[in-house]
């Protein structure tokens, strides 16, 4: 750990212009993962810049749905009534997530943002090309039994950590980002990346923008949803796979379905085109395991974690069944 | 206050200061013109250091030594860093040559006056190294293995045999062979290693974590080439232990030698990740176990043969096949213990080192054998009870093991257990009930108190214990109250300080089994020498009274028969030159050594509900029946047998080193990726003591407590899984991809 200067912004343009003014500054909002991240010596800012006091704390509804502030905590977004009564899966993911004291802190920005579990990735002393690019993936060979088995490649094979970002992907929430050059929304799940060559880079969002808010869309049919999360202990442990699973059926027939899953890939992992297939399908295991198997298929296992291609299917098929 | 009874559910002592936080643990204590060692590690598991390069360290503010093999003061009882013949004295890294043995060993200390800049200085240091082929540890190892040469405790031998194996495996209707594996765990208590060390002259000052404050003042001397009395050790709270602050590791010279290197006091604190290798671990282990049994249940054979890892420059065994000898009246019967070398740190003993992974062996065993022969596994044990010890030949000096089995059975349901394997199911959920024994040797020391009765009626107590946070501190004031027949506020405690008489570590369950009993015979003393004053002295209503008629009642010396005939202890000391009377004690043990087995014993049951679909396992219920002689404070009692079953959730289902094999490093050196259990993994746990009486034992008729919850845990929950699921589980911790149908 080096040390580093310390500032804070009052406003989201004083955010922009400090975050531009230096190289190497890091915005902070909670600090659960990026102090653990300068302790371990992973990032080593020069400056940080505290947002952690924006006003970009309200949750409030708007004209097509409901938009989160991107500072507002985890633990106020999972017991905020109008998230609980409309977006229950979020609400259920946030808190599956870390502990009461973690979920004080963090952040909807910082969880968005939070960086993979990788062992090697912490340590830097291996090989890590996320952390180093260039210097080759310690994972690979080595101990990888948290590690993707979707959508890796040669250069990383890490997985996004976070449980609310699998809720988000099956919620089709939006991330609004603020710039030096302006605002832009992406879908969530078009911000985050798959690591091809460039593993360094977690997602699309450029180191001088700030995410300002993350909106959720109201769907057409809100059917029924579930957050199913296996782990290695009963709580405070990251998803070895989890399944954010959203079904609405009509008559025994579904009609609108999204099924996002965690743990498997270096971000959350959604086949539009195996929702679609479902729809008009009956609700009913057979058609569950189908889709289970369309999703993993192509999955590449490594030396420790071959049992998450079995695993990520059970747990699809069960959630799918909770909801159904 | 209302006189407090022994056995009393009384609260610490020292309980207000820990949850205010004005308890100082070692890391606390600050001292004027201290500075900070933070540790440099090696990144390689074998080689040499071919360059260290501090520059741009020495280049930072405040950085005022970087201590290594270059230039650390030389130390003049080096002859003595080898592997002792207790298990607290290993071989240490104290920076006197080049060589590495393991990945993740100390190679240096940069000293700096904040820890920021002693933290930032230790991240610049460059180390290049020559590197050597990596010998991997257990289950990879290809490595001979090599008989060690001894175990642990002096009195166990490596190897045994009695009657014929051959020959009763030939008379089993059935036998049984299994394999289990147990993997490296760290012991990783929740206070880190710290050590704040200042010398005055040639004296030498440490505030410092140690289950053993005798031994480490001892141990430190030593290494120094120095003697005893220059070296004080102070221990007032520890945050845990579990075997890692026991023995005497490379922190404990280190700090010193930094502090000698700068002239200034040096704390040291380790990191997390630092106490995976450097502060011990617990060998992983490969054990075979056969056994044979006639068709109704009567055990003819069972060899247990472990196979260990130590590390490259040490030599400790995990002593696993020794409980083995003797649980169970088996006639014919073989242990063997090897080990493998490998670049690991030391292994070391761990909660229950030897009893916990050998007793998941054995009894996994047995329950299989049980199931085999098709009778239920507690009646099976019973069939196979031993009433004397079957390895020593002795009587047990008690034994109630077949109460703790009738009681836990009985408060458990376990008449309710389904006969089949996988007969219950609840929605997604197969349940099922394990059990299994457990029990723990009685260890005794030496250990010397010393109790002074003060002429205003209270006691001072003094002896160079220490408190692992289990309540001993607590409980030396019950012991020396009750024989004095005061209350235990009454007494103050001078203890976790080498100025004070020597006492035991507190490992292997030693502590009140030890220092209690050197506790109890200092008070007898004590009380002794004020009832002979009492029937010597004309002027008191005792004068002439039998010593055997008189008793210690409230703070008053009087007649058995005639409670109204007596005086109080200070009026008695008033007429007597108004002095205190005092006596110190050195208790060890005595004939009963040699003429008894002496052990704890218990029964542990388990439910379980397994989602083999999500190869998710949940404790539902767990019950922990013991016997285990007086229980001093049942408050403290209970918390070290439900301390010690959550421990056997955690090695059961949880814990491993996860190692990358191509360099022999610890991948998961933290407490998100090193998983214990959380409190929403323990479900309905409960604890429960059976009267037992044993004035064999020791002078404190107390049987050690501290390990005996781990041990048969493990086990009640493997057998619980295979009730549930029908399929065994050979190889810890169960996790989700083992359990996945
Ligand atoms: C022990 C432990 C267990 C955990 N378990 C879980 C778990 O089970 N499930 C789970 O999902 N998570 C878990 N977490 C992770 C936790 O959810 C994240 O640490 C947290 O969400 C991060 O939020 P933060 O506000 O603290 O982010 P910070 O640490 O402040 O920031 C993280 C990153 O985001 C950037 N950033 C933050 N806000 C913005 C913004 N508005 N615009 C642009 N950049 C921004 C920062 O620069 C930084 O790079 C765990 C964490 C710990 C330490
Ligand atoms: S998987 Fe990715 S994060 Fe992990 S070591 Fe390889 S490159 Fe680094």
């Amino acid at each position: 750990m080096k040390s580093f200067d310390y500032v804070q912004a009052s406003q989201p343009a004083d955010a922009l212009r400090l975050i531009g003014a230096a190289p190497s500054s890091r915005f902070i909002a909670g600090g659960t993962n990026l102090v653990d991240l300068i302790k371990y010596e992973v990032e080593n800012p020069g400056t940080l810049v505290d947002i952690s006091q924006l006003p970009l704390t309200k949750i409030e509804k708007t004209a097509t749905g409901i938009r989160i502030g991107a500072l507002a905590r985890n633990s106020d977004v999972a017991a905020n009534k109008l998230i609980a009564s409309q977006f229950p899966l979020l609400s259920e993911a946030l808190l599956a997530g870390a502990s009461p004291q973690l979920r004080n802190m963090a952040t909807m920005g910082g969880n968005l943002l939070q960086r993979t579990r990788c062992n090697y990735f912490y340590d830097p002393s291996q090989p890590c090309n996320k952390r180093a690019p260039g210097s080759g993936c310690g994972a690979i060979g080595g101990y990888n039994r948290i590690h993707a088995i979707l959508g890796a490649s040669p250069q990383c094979i890490a997985t996004n950590p976070s449980d609310m970002n699998v809720a988000l992907s099956a919620l089709d929430a939006v991330v609004q980002i603020s710039g030096p050059n302006g605002n832009r929304s992406v879908p969530v799940i078009d911000f985050h990346r798959l690591p091809g060559d460039t593993p360094q880079k977690d997602s699309v969002l450029e180191p001088d923008e700030l995410i300002v808010a993350i909106d959720l869309p109201t769907p057409k049919n809100a059917g029924k949803s579930h957050y199913l999360k296996v782990r290695d202990r009963a709580s405070y442990a990251f998803a070895i796979i989890s399944v954010a699973a959203r079904l609405a059926v009509d008559g025994g027939v579904i009609r609108e379905a999204r099924l996002a899953l965690g743990g498997v890939a270096h971000k959350p992992w959604r086949l539009v085109a195996v929702e679609n297939q479902l729809i008009g399908k009956p609700a009913t295991d057979a058609t569950f395991q189908a889709a289970a198997r369309q999703l993993l298929a192509g999955a590449q296992p490594h030396e420790h974690n071959a049992f998450k291609i079995k695993l990520a299917q059970s747990a699809i098929v069960r959630a799918l069944q909770t909801v159904a | 206050m209302a006189k407090k009874l022994i056995g009393d559910p009384i609260d610490r002592i020292d309980g207000t200061q820990k949850v205010t936080g004005s308890a100082r643990y070692s890391a606390d204590v600050k001292r004027p013109g201290l500075v900070h060692g933070v540790l440099v590690m090696s990144t390689v598991a074998n080689g040499t250091i071919q360059t260290l390069d501090t520059t741009e360290t020495l280049r930072l503010p405040g950085i005022l030594a970087v201590m290594s093999h270059t230039n650390a003061p030389k130390l003049g009882g080096m002859d003595k860093n080898k592997s002792g013949e207790t298990a607290s004295d290993r071989v240490l890294h104290v920076f006197q040559d080049n060589l590495v043995h393991y990945n993740n060993q100390p190679i240096a200390m940069v000293i700096a006056d904040t820890f920021e800049q002693a933290v930032e200085g230790a991240s610049l240091v460059r180390v290049t190294y020559a590197t050597e082929p990596v010998k991997p540890g257990l289950p990879t190892s290809t490595d001979k293995p090599l008989t060690p040469p001894r175990l642990p405790r002096v009195d166990d031998q490596v190897d045994t045999t009695r009657g014929d194996v051959k020959k009763g495996m030939a008379g089993a209707a059935s036998t049984l062979e299994a394999t289990y594996k147990t993997p490296t765990q760290f012991h990783n208590a929740l206070e880190p290693h710290a050590v704040l060390s200042f010398w005055e002259g040639d004296k030498l000052t440490m505030y410092t974590t140690t289950q053993g404050i005798s031994g480490y003042q001892k141990r430190v001397a030593e290494l120094f080439g120095m003697p005893k009395e220059n070296v004080r050790v102070i221990t007032q709270y520890l945050g845990g232990g579990f075997g890692s602050k026991g023995t005497t590791f490379s922190q404990a010279m280190l700090g010193p030698m930094a502090a000698k290197l700068v002239g200034k006091p040096v704390k040291l604190v380790l990191k997390r990740e630092h106490m995976f290798g450097m502060v011990g671990s617990r060998s992983a282990t490969v054990q075979t176990m056969n056994v044979g049994a006639t068709a109704d249940g009567q055990l003819t054979a069972m060899t247990h043969d472990t196979l260990a890892q130590t590390s490259a420059f040490d030599e400790f065994m995990e002593p696993a096949g020794t409980i083995t000898r003797m649980l169970y009246a088996c006639p014919n019967l073989a242990t063997t213990h090897k080990f493998i070398k490998a670049n690991v740190g030391s292994t070391s003993p761990m909660r229950a080192p030897g009893e916990a992974p050998g007793v998941f062996a054995l009894e996994c065993a047995i329950d299989e054998m049980a199931d085999k022969l098709k009778i239920d596994p507690l009646q099976f044990r019973l069939k196979n009870y031993a009433e004397e010890d079957p390895h020593r030949n002795r009587p047990f000096s008690s034994k109630s093991l077949r109460e703790c089995y009738q009681q836990g059975a009985d408060q458990f349901g376990w008449s309710k257990r389904a006969k089949q394997p996988r007969a219950t199911r609840d929605g997604n959920y197969l349940v099922g009930m394990g059990m299994a024994t457990t029990v723990y040797p009685v260890n005794r020391g030496e250990s010397t108190a010393m109790v002074r009765l003060n002429t205003d009626g209270t006691v001072r107590l003094e002896t160079g214990t220490q408190d692992l946070g289990t309540g001993t501190f607590t409980i030396m004031n019950q012991l020396a109250a009750e024989v004095l027949g005061l209350s235990p506020d009454q007494v103050t405690l001078g203890a976790g300080d080498s100025k004070y008489p020597e006492a035991v570590g507190s490992g292997g369950s030693r502590t009140t089994v030890t220092t209690g009993s050197a506790v109890t015979q200092a008070a007898q003393e004590v009380l002794k020498k004020a009832k002979k004053m009492a029937y010597s002295d004309k002027k008191s209503p005792l004068y002439a009274v039998a010593e055997a008629e008189i008793e210690a009642k409230n703070g008053r010396l009087e007649s058995k028969s005639d409670p109204k005939k007596g005086e109080s202890f200070t009026s008695l000391l008033k007429r007597n030159g108004n002095k205190p009377i005092e006596a110190t004690t050195l208790s060890k043990s005595g004939a009963e050594k040699e003429t008894h087995s002496m052990s704890a014993f218990g029964a542990i049951f388990v439910e379980v509900r397994v989602d083999e679909a999500l190869g998710e396992v949940r404790i539902s219920r767990m019950l922990g029946n013991i016997a285990a002689g007086k229980i001093v404070n049942a408050k403290t009692a209970k918390s070290q047998i439900l301390g010690g079953m959550v421990w056997g959730v955690s090695m059961a289902l949880h814990e491993y080193a996860a190692l990358d094999t191509r360099n022999a490093r610890i991948m998961n050196p933290n407490l998100a990726e090193y998983h214990v259990p959380v409190n929403a993994d323990i479900r309905d746990i409960d604890a429960i003591f059976i009267d037992e009486a044993d004035e064999t034992v020791n002078p404190a008729g107390v049987k050690g407590i501290g390990e005996i919850g781990i041990v048969g845990t493990v086990s009640a929950i493997a057998n619980a899984i295979y009730h549930a699921t029908g399929k065994r589980h050979y190889d810890l911790p169960i996790t989700v991809e083992k359990l996945i149908g």
